[in-house]
């Protein structure tokens, strides 16, 4: 009895120290390597891009033969980075789209990098508006710009054709854009326009369509506050616009409930003729998405009364939690990975070389992250790898630099997009939405966060 | 457990304990033994820990201290990286400023409403149905535990695409058929929270059918036989006999779905995000919101101070529940 009361207790033991055992972290690297954990891509990319990343991970490995590249499937969505960064697990390199970082750094979830930037010397290269984006308060540098897009027009060629529409001529005002749309739902019975709603991509796509017929959200005033004036004209003109395609024309479909993820899908899946995102929406529509890129048609957003593009990006950061040693080899990898192929010729090409080499996008239509003549160099050195159409993107092309660009407004972004989320829902899927009586709202609240 | 080893102990301790009051004296049964850490030792003590720590390690690590750290948050301000700071009850003060907590609140009790109208009678009905029928009662039942065997997920993200909005989505098709115009269902303030309460109730119906129907078992039929002998028709039967017999079962049943509703999220989380314009937002909703989406993290201590008050909340409308039902709910 009692021996096989102890051999009982004794399993019961076993179990949880095994439990136990299989808690605690893997530790550090067996040859004495220092392991760096880096972001790759989103959960659902294609092998080839794994196999690209393979590539560069051995070269780089070669060069510096004392770090270990580990690369940990990775995508920012607000509530994993929150989980990740209590876990533990984040990726100690990885990326954050702008419209997050400034939210990021004032909460103190970024490393500052001032120094590293610095030293290796980009504090001056980089495109001013895009090194005020990841400098905090304090003036300290909190990330690598590495990528920046506007936002353009993205349409279906293949919706364009079934509609009778010239796929070659894309609309370029937003009087046009609504006709195309009125014909692409008439024709199709798909949706003939589209736009973010939810997950505070309302809001950023409200913005970006409010920026181009002149709106200023939000002024900043001397003292350091800022000042709502979300309520203005060109504000409600977009929302009016919006409600006159979802209620006279009928042509923005059924489904209200968008964001950057579903939108992309709808549209790969050729439910949706034209929206407004990034421009180099284009790798995650093909890579992620499943899009076939003879389909794919880029433009650029309608500009009217004095109007802008708004701009965006992302920068490479590093977790805050990590270690000097680290810190220093997360720097170089971030160097070289993102940094060296936008200013040095040998990485570019031999960037392009990978990820052409695996069929992934080499091109897609980007903004300078440094100054503009370095970025028409770099695709001078490029062209022989650049396998995007960008034939079906010459809307775009030719006419980004002629646009000016604006940048997000900066008190509260995130939180302010996520109340023009509502009004924007509103909109849709109420026909009598009073868009006066929203706008006061969405003034009064968004003050309101700002004078927190 | 050795009665020895407790006898022994037993005048000792209790003359170490001092005059129990008269009233003590009466409630305390005369032979009740005290323990000290020897007899509980010597008792085996040491044998029922070490069966009882896999538990308690467990439910320690994964359920106690969690609660405890998110109430000692509820009072900090944190970014999970530098050390937290005191911040008294700022954090409940500034969610009961919120103006989105009127809605939640509101949307909340919308939905255990209507989840109480049409989810809490309809398993009650299907199970007494399916307790009066003869044959094929096995496939009834697994057929109504169906829906229970989908992974919740999977089932939200299957009724997303039957609600599809459009005339062509599956149930406008079904409602075209009976001449019905198609309905916005999740697109729209008005039809969105109603649309969730019916995969909801579709969810959750099996669940508790197969607990009606267990309890229905356990009704004496002889009260059955002594009901028709006095005349009474099938539906007389219910009332006077079936209902009053599940009666504990269905105030324990009401409790938990009153406590299950107010704590709704998936349904609103996976369906609409807590859209159209808040029409689905929801008190758990709103903490999820708080902890991981808009702040971006930022406001730990607002999503925990918010789970507190829900919680207190509830437990106190239990223990209100119970007080006023323990007379009639108890044999």
């Amino acid at each position: 009895m009692k021996s096989s009361r102890t051999v009982a207790a004794g399993i019961a033991a076993l179990a949880m120290v095994g439990a136990l055992a299989a808690c605690s972290s893997g530790g550090s690297d067996g040859d004495g390597k220092l392991e760096l954990r880096v972001a790759t891509f989103p959960p659902g990319a294609d092998q080839a891009a794994y196999d690209a990343f393979a590539e560069q991970e051995k070269q780089f490995e070669k060069e510096h033969p004392d770090i270990d590249i580990v690369g940990v499937e990775y995508e920012w969505t607000a509530p994993t980075f929150a989980a990740q960064l209590a876990g533990g697990s984040l990726p100690d390199v990885f990326t954050v789209p702008f419209t997050d970082s400034k939210t990021l750094l004032e909460n103190g979830q970024l490393m500052d990098l001032t120094k590293e930037i610095d030293e290796l010397g980009y504090t001056d290269k980089f495109n001013p508006i895009l090194l005020e984006e990841v400098t905090g308060s304090d003036g300290k540098i909190y990330g690598f710009p590495r990528q920046a897009y506007a936002n353009g027009l993205q349409y279906n060629r293949d919706l364009f054709e079934q509609a009778g529409l010239d796929p070659d001529q894309p609309p370029t005002t937003w009087d046009e854009v609504r006709a195309a749309a009125k014909t692409i739902a008439e024709k199709t019975g798909k949706a003939g326009y589209a736009t973010m709603t939810s997950n505070g991509t309302g809001g950023w796509q409200l913005s970006a369509q409010a920026d181009s017929r002149g709106a200023q959200l939000q002024t900043a005033n001397d003292d350091g506050t800022f000042t709502s004036t979300i309520n203005n004209p060109a504000t409600k003109a977009t929302l009016q616009y919006l409600h006159d395609l979802r209620w006279e024309d009928n042509s923005m479909g059924a489904n209200f409930d968008l964001d950057w993820g579903s939108i992309n899908q709808e549209f790969a899946a050729g439910n949706i003729g034209m929206y407004t995102s990034g421009s180099d929406v284009y790798t995650a529509l093909v890579r992620d998405y499943g899009m076939d890129s003879g389909k794919y048609g880029l433009t650029v957003i309608p500009v009217e009364d004095g109007g802008g593009v708004l701009g965006g990006g992302d920068i490479a950061v590093v977790a805050p939690t990590i270690d000097d040693d680290t810190k220093k080899a997360a720097v170089t990898w971030i160097d070289w990975y993102y940094m060296q192929k936008l200013m040095n010729q040998d990485a570019a090409v031999a960037d392009a070389k990978a990820l052409a080499a695996s069929d992934q996008a080499v091109g897609t239509p980007v903004l300078p992250v440094l100054d503009q003549d370095t970025y028409l160099e770099s695709r001078e050195w490029i062209k022989d790898y650049i396998n995007v159409p960008l034939d079906q993107m010459t809307g775009f092309t030719e006419g980004i630099f002629d646009q000016s660009p604006v940048g997000e407004f900066k008190g509260q972004t995130q939180p302010i997009y996520a109340l023009m989320d509502n009004v924007v829902q509103a909109v849709l899927t109420d026909r009598n939405a009073d868009i006066d009586a929203l706008l006061v709202q969405l003034d009064t609240d968004a003050q309101a966060l700002l004078d927190q | 457990m050795s009665t020895t080893a407790i006898d022994q102990t037993d005048a000792p301790a209790e003359a170490g304990a001092g005059h129990p009051s008269p009233e003590a004296a009466a409630r305390t049964p005369s032979r009740r033994r005290r323990r000290t850490p020897l007899t509980w030792l010597r008792g085996g003590g040491l044998w029922n820990l070490a069966f009882l720590a896999p538990m308690l390690i467990v439910f320690g690590v994964f359920s106690w201290w969690p609660i405890a750290r998110s109430v000692i948050m509820s009072f900090q301000k944190t970014n999970l990286i530098s050390d937290p700071v005191w911040v008294g009850l700022d954090n409940f003060a500034r969610v009961l400023a919120d103006p989105n907590l009127g809605t939640a609140v509101a949307n909340t009790l919308y939905f255990a409403g209507l989840a109480l109208l049409f989810g809490f009678p309809l398993p009650i009905i299907m199970a007494v149905l399916m307790s009066e029928v003869r044959r094929g009662k096995g496939l009834y039942s697994a057929l109504a535990y169906l829906p229970v065997v989908v992974p919740p997920v999977v089932a939200v993200l299957l009724w997303k695409v039957f609600y599809n909005a459009s005339p062509d989505g599956v149930f406008n098709t079904i409602l075209g058929w009976a001449g019905i115009p198609p309905q916005p269902w999740l697109q729209s303030p008005a039809t969105a929270m109603p649309s969730l309460v019916i995969e909801a109730t579709w969810a959750a119906a099996g669940g508790s059918i197969i607990i009606y129907l267990a309890a229905l078992i356990a009704v004496p039929p002889e009260l059955y036989d002594a009901a028709e002998v006095d005349g009474a028709g099938i539906w007389r039967k219910i009332w006077h006999v079936t209902l009053p017999q599940l009666r504990g079962i269905l105030f324990i049943m009401l409790i938990l779905q009153v406590i299950g509703t107010a704590q709704v999220f998936l349904e609103p989380y996976l369906f609409t995000g807590g859209g159209p314009n808040n029409a689905t937002l929801t008190v758990l909703l709103l903490i999820y919101r708080y902890a991981f989406q808009n702040s971006l993290g930022g406001a730990y201590g607002e999503a925990t101070a918010l789970s507190l008050m829900l919680a207190v909340f509830l437990g106190l409308l239990s223990w209100l529940y119970f007080k006023l039902t323990d007379r009639w709910s108890t044999n």
